[in-house]
């Protein structure tokens, strides 16, 4: 009897239906699995739509869609998906630390970095070492240089020392860290969501924001970070590193970083009073009847923006499959409109209050088709340089446990994130 | 210089060309080609020839080159046993190492070549490297003692390493705990009688500890070892619930719903006056709905899950609508989820804005969401009242927009508001029929006729609308056909006079043409309703239905609190219990809630989500498994009948006499008649010529030395029994009747456990031998029973006669299905009267109880019939010539003493033979003249 746990076999998967990569932690599971997911990708239509759980005579195929890459991989017994999902995006993510970005040119270019990463993080179906900083210990990540070197020198990419971390209660970091720049910068970046009905009326809003952290300090620093407002962070998601007792008792984030780049928190900001809406946006998009055209008519503007600039702004619109092309103005940015996915996009940039960017506009149907029956929804970017939104504002930084001065600095950002105007 | 020069390839032979380079002398040209070779097993290509080539190069310094080879032998060493053997050496010698990486290695890999000999040489190696120095090393082969145990357990249990894992949990590294943890639940679960994770309050107490100090994965495998504990009180719930609280924060989602499973589960040993249990409600939420910010994927799992949590605990995430709210780009597997939360969130509170939300979503693009976003709509409905009003002008407004699709939608669910809150919304009945045209899915026009029929007298033309669909009656899909019977009747109980021909016309096309059971039933059940007595066909057809329910689509009680066991596994995403759907699963335990303790019980407020508790005090659908056998004896459909069985019933029978002009008065003699060439007399016509159908079955001989026996057919289609097929007939051999069944598994899952039962019935047929199947049915699989059957079960006349019921369970489910049995299997073989005893009972039995039936198409001549029936116990006792016919007079024997006398009267250039039938109990003639028919057809 073989209860064959976890994780089996890993496919990845490009968007033409190539495998181009297998892994098998157990033994080798034939191709032909792949063919049910084939089968479920041309049900599904579009990519983003083939369902990330699908079941075939003799095992569980779960899936992710990333950077145009599936990452397919095949289970046999009861596995808690979730676990599997995290695992794979966790892989992803490894491959865009290690090589710049997550393609299958940049995975093929790595194989053999990819297969000794890939068996260096799962050990009969376990997860063993997914922390980038032990990883990167292990299996050192290509780099031009190295690369010449190691052909020079015949050395190779694979440290041969057991990563420090490992040993320690505090696997995210090693030990021995040494700069002679001892930094720490936190970003602090919020997206709004946020669907907007025709009215102008907010249907639904929340914030998620994250702490990123970028920390380059010697040694064993333990950092206190506090806020002015910890009272707004009420659904918090941790990095491991944090104590969490600190933060239940005293609503201090108390913790010994990984070295690098990581995510210190999430959080969730919902109470609808809370979330601004920087924008507002005024739109008439109507088809007339039994005429193959209709009138396109939208004008951005800023709303609660604290003062503060609101840039990057783009807009994108699924038109209706009957429309076949668009003949518009824009009194600033500039627009494209793909006639074959129907998308129209709007690069407007900054907004000025004093003149509203606007696109106006006749829209051509194809002739004889019936009117456009949906309504097309406006999707929003936006950002806002030094601000966060929900107001949340970073205290002061200490650090225990070390002597030198390190340099400290916080950024504030917002963003639109599913930011969506109904019409 | 990247990796994807790897991928070149030479016109000369691949594969010789790498052997030559693995076999080179330098170094660098040796590591290249193992990266070569590596490079091809990534996509897939078979280099195991390799194999001795690249073993050679395991013995070197050089990590990475050691490491490759590594990777190499795990993928073949198992096509490849023998040559595995050559490595062995070398990890024996690698496993002693001063460099801890390459001793975790060495071990690592040998566990994972799955070959005998190798785990010989493991033991040794695997035992140092538990109790390594190095907590790298250890944690390693604490994995490594699951690998070897999934190759031979045995082998494990002897030397000693289940302890020596168990030891690891106290590890002080939390890394060594959590894979001590990981890899003692796979062994646990491969043999979940063993009590390997001993969870006691000391070692739940350790592994509390060991939570908050380890990986985000090990602690994942510590919550779902957590969930398994039973703890002995409320008190020691709720402090483990306070441990397990903090978890709802972490970053991985994968953590977050292991937690939640721990707390949804302990949850419910607490007292619900306890502050802590509002407290814990309120903190389960957020995490909750934090999860649905995450990528697509894990957004899809987690609804998933949270369908279950809200059908458990509504109160959870009652405030928390908005979340659900669709996104247009948000995948549609996305969109469907969060609708049906939205609906199972649906409140009086709330319904405005849920409403809104639906009739936004109803001018999607996408089809699919928008029909299920229609249907919402009335489900919001149904679920709350005061908001019935606004979804039905909704649902109108939608009507109006003429999108097909929608339309349809619309039609069907309004068919269920019209149920739920009759005689209120009729008046858009008009605006229904203006679309009647335009529908065409079964379910839609199916709806649409129910409504017809349902309000036909408030519908003028309603006779019209009906008949216009009756034209293509053989088109539409039975759905569709059984509705259009069944409103027609309606229509005809309520306007009678101007829609006797629809009715007859229909009734025709129902019994007559139709190849289906069902339909010919309920045509057959209406007509002899119609005949038979109209008022009590008004009561029947017309009776005032039963309202439907508010919720629908939930999960059955029993079932949910099973699968609040399984938040954030497989089970929990396809709402189905592991043990219907995975594979290999024979041993899984079922796992339950835990029962509330304490004195809170009474505390308890009355209208409080029943607690697991009382859940099993309430019906099961699927009940326990060993009590199947006693439920089945209570299948009995109707009072038991004491004493002689048929001679008690056959004052009943004769009040069901068939068309005898109940029709014709019901009509007024206006020139009703019994439809189709085929209808003789008396209840035979009908009746019969469905079950000639039955017996028609030509091919497949059957006859050995017994009776007849007819070829198998279909009783249960694996369709409608979960993968379960049955196929059988019955048959008689020198006196014992069997029923020989054909057990087919069409499911993916190992089959066992099968047991059958009969309800009670006309003859007291019964098992006489308990169903024997020897081995578990694996999938695909076949097995040929013969089930020997005794006369000395209960008695309970049926309708037809011959009407045998039977449930048969396995470990999946029960299963019922009903089969008519040919009378002669029952005819004994002491069958055969005297001849002045024959003629004696003969001038007895009263000519009333005589019934004559025609056998057609048979061209044996007098002497092949009489031996063809006495085969089956049918006795000739004399032979008569007269006028050129030949006459047989003949007798049998039924096994509960009911004697049947018979002429056959046999025309040398007729081929339908007369049989006239004469019996105490006249209602077996019937039967009697099916086997008789079916004997001589064979």
């Amino acid at each position: 009897m073989f209860q064959q746990k976890m994780i089996h076999s890993l496919f990845l998967i490009n968007c033409s239906g190539d495998i181009f990569l297998e892994k098998h932690w157990k033994s080798v599971v034939s191709q032909s699995v792949c063919d049910y997911f084939f089968e479920a990708q041309e049900k599904a239509v579009d990519v983003e739509n083939v369902p990330p759980v699908i079941s075939t005579p003799h095992h569980y195929l779960i899936s992710i869609y990333r950077d145009k890459i599936f990452f397919v991989s095949v289970i046999q017994t009861e596995v808690p998906p979730l676990f599997v999902i995290e695992f794979l995006h966790r892989v992803a993510d490894t491959f865009q630390d290690y090589f710049g970005e997550c393609s299958e040119t940049a995975i093929k270019d790595n194989v053999v970095i990819v297969y000794e990463l890939l068996e260096e993080m799962l050990d009969n179906g376990f997860p063993l070492a997914t922390e980038s900083n032990i990883l990167k210990e292990l299996i050192k990540p290509p780099t031009i240089l190295r690369s010449v070197v190691n052909s020079i020198t015949g050395s190779s990419n694979v440290g041969d020392t057991l990563p420090t971390g490992q040993l320690s209660n505090i696997p995210w970091r090693r030990a021995g860290v040494k700069y002679t720049n001892n930094e720490a910068y936190f970003d602090v970046i919020e997206e709004i969501d946020a669907i907007i009905d025709k009215s102008g009326s907010t249907v639904f809003a929340e914030i998620q924001g994250v702490i990123d952290s970028c920390i380059k300090l010697s040694g064993m620093p333990d950092l206190s970070l506090s806020f002015m407002n910890p009272r707004l962070l009420d659904d918090v998601s941790f990095h491991p590193c944090i104590r969490f007792k600190r933060w239940e008792s005293e609503r201090v984030l108390s913790f010994i970083p990984p070295d690098g780049n990581f995510r210190l928190i999430s959080y969730r900001v919902s109470s609808q009073n809370l979330v601004a809406i920087p924008v507002y946006v005024k739109h008439l998009i109507s088809f007339k009847e039994n005429s193959s055209s209709g009138r396109f008519d939208v004008t951005i503007g800023p709303k609660q923006n604290m003062g503060k600039t609101v840039e990057g702004v783009v807009m994108t619109v699924h038109m209706p499959k009957a429309v076949l092309n668009m003949n518009l103005t824009a009194t600033q940015g500039s627009y494209t409109f793909d006639p074959v996915t129907k998308v129209l996009t709007w690069d407007v940039g900054k907004i000025t209050p004093q003149k509203l960017p606007n696109l106006k506009g006749i829209v051509n149907l194809q002739s004889g088709a019936p009117k456009p029956e949906e309504n097309p929804s406006l999707n929003i970017q936006f950002k806002i340089q030094q601000l966060a939104i929900s107001g949340l504002k970073v205290n002061r930084l200490d650090m225990y446990g070390e002597k030198y001065k390190p340099f400290k600095g916080v950024k504030y950002i917002t963003k639109a994130g599913k930011f969506q105007v109904r019409t | 210089m990247t990796d994807s020069k790897y991928f070149t390839t030479t016109k000369k032979g691949e594969i010789f060309e790498l052997k030559a380079e693995l076999n080179s002398d330098k170094k660098e040209k040796k590591k290249e080609a193992v990266k070569k070779v590596i490079a091809s097993m990534t996509v897939g290509k078979d280099v195991s020839a390799l194999f001795p080539d690249v073993v050679n190069c395991m013995q070197t310094d050089n990590l990475e080159l050691k490491k490759l080879v590594y990777l190499y032998l795990m993928n073949y060493a198992k096509s490849q046993p023998d040559m595995a053997i050559m490595a062995v050496n070398t990890f024996v010698k690698d496993c002693e190492d001063p460099n801890p990486l390459i001793r975790a290695l060495a071990v690592r890999t040998m566990g994972c070549i799955r070959v005998d000999k190798i785990t010989e040489y493991l033991c040794e190696p695997l035992r140092k490297c538990l109790k390594d120095e190095d907590p790298y090393v250890r944690k390693t082969a604490a994995v490594c003692v699951a690998k070897l145990h999934d190759i031979n357990a045995q082998l494990v249990e002897d030397q000693g390493f289940l302890d020596t894992l168990k030891d690891l949990i106290s590890d002080s590294n939390p890394m060594v705990v959590a894979n001590a943890v990981a890899a003692l639940s796979e062994i646990a679960e491969s043999h979940p009688s063993s009590n390997l994770l001993d969870l006691n309050p000391q070692s739940i107490n350790k592994l509390l500890t060991a939570l908050n100090e380890c990986t985000e994965w090990g602690q994942i495998f510590i919550l779902d070892c957590l969930a398994n504990y039973m703890p002995k009180d409320d008190r020691e719930a709720q402090s483990i619930c306070e441990r397990v609280t903090p978890r709802l924060s972490h970053a991985n989602s994968a953590v977050v719903l292991s937690a939640v499973k721990v707390l949804m589960k302990f949850m419910e040993m607490l007292s619900k006056d306890l502050d802590y249990y509002g407290t814990l409600l309120k903190k389960l939420a957020p995490p909750l709905v934090t999860l649905l910010s995450a990528e697509p994927e894990l957004q899809y799992v987690a609804l998933r899950n949270i369908n279950l949590i809200v059908q458990k605990r509504p109160e959870i995430l009652k405030h928390e609508m908005k979340v659900f709210f669709v996104k247009y780009n948000d995948p549609i597997y996305v969109k469907l989820e969060k609708l049906d939360i939205m609906i199972r969130l649906a409140s009086q509170a709330n319904i405005a804005q849920v409403l809104a939300e639906l009739k936004e979503y109803a001018t999607e693009v996408d089809v699919d969401f928008v029909r299920k976003a229609v249907r919402a709509i009335g489900r919001c409905a149904i679920k709350v009242e005061q908001s019935a009003e606004r979804c039905v002008s909704t649902l109108l407004d939608l009507i109006q927009t003429k999108v097909n699709y929608v339309v349809q939608e619309a039609i069907v669910v309004i068919k269920d508001i019209f149920r739920k809150y009759p005689n209120k919304y009729e008046s858009v009945i008009a605006t229904l029929c203006e679309n009647l045209d335009s529908l065409d899915e079964p379910e839609a026009r199916a709806a649409m006729i129910w409504i017809v029929g349902e309000y036909a007298e408030r519908i003028d033309n309603a006779d019209e609308l009906l008949e216009s669909f009756l034209e293509g009656f053989h088109d539409e899909s039975t759905q569709v056909q059984l509705q259009l019977l069944t409103a027609i009747v309606k229509l005809f109980l309520k306007k009678p006079t101007e829609t006797q021909e629809l009715v007859q016309q229909v009734l025709s096309l129902a019994t007559q043409d139709s190849d289906n059971p069902d339909l010919r039933d309920r045509g057959y059940i209406y007509w002899r309703l119609l005949s038979t007595d109209p008022v009590a066909a008004k009561e029947v057809v017309l009776a005032e239905k039963p309202l439907i329910s508010e919720e629908t689509d939930l999960i059955e009680p029993t079932l949910l609190d099973e699968l609040i066991c399984y938040i954030g596994t497989l089970a929990s995403v396809y709402h189905k219990p592991p043990s219907a759907f995975v594979e290999g699963s024979r041993g899984v335990v079922h796992k339950s809630l835990p029962p509330r303790t304490g004195s809170s019980e009474s505390a308890e407020s009355p209208e409080a989500a029943p607690s697991a508790g009382q859940a099993a005090e309430q019906p099961a659908v699927i009940p326990a498994q060993g009590d199947l056998l006693g439920d089945l004896l209570n299948l009995d459909l109707g009072p038991p009948v004491s004493g002689p069985p048929l001679a008690a019933s056959s004052v009943q029978m004769g009040a069901v006499d068939l068309l005898g002009g109940g029709l014709d008065s019901l009509m007024g003699g206006s020139g009703f008649t019994a439809p189709g060439p085929a209808a003789p007399a008396a209840m035979g016509a009908p009746l019969g010529s469905g079950l000639g159908d039955l017996f028609d079955l030509t091919g497949g001989v059957g006859t050995l030395s017994g009776s007849y026996v007819a070829p198998k057919t279909v009783w249960l289609p694996a369709m409608k029994a979960k993968g379960l097929e049955i196929s059988g007939t019955f048959s008689r051999q020198v006196g014992s009747i069997s029923m020989d069944l054909v057990l087919t598994n069409k499911a993916l899952q190992v089959m066992s456990d099968f047991a059958i039962q009969f309800n009670r019935n006309s003859f007291g047929l019964a098992p006489a031998a308990p169903l024997q199947v020897h081995a578990p049915l694996a999938p695909n699989q076949s097995v040929e029973i013969s089930l020997p059957l005794n006369t000395v079960g209960s008695v309970m006349k049926m309708d037809p006669l011959n009407n045998l019921q039977v449930a048969v369970k396995n470990n999946i489910d029960v299963f019922y299905f009903s089969t008519l049995y040919p009378l002669h299997i029952l005819f004994v073989e002491d069958g055969k009267m005297e001849r002045q005893m024959f003629l004696a009972t003969w001038k007895d039995i009263p000519n009333e109880n005589e019934a004559q039936f025609q056998i057609k198409d048979c061209s044996l001549n007098a002497d092949a019939v009489s031996s063809k029936l006495q085969g089956s116990n049918i006795f000739t006792i004399a032979k008569r010539n007269v006028e050129g016919q030949d006459m047989l007079y003949q007798s049998l024997k039924l096994t509960n003493g009911i004697w049947v006398l018979a002429e056959l009267r046999i025309q040398p250039s007729n081929p339908s033979f007369t049989l006239s039938l004469k019996c105490r109990a006249p209602e077996v003639s019937q039967y009697v003249y099916q086997a008789y028919d079916a004997i001589l057809k064979n």
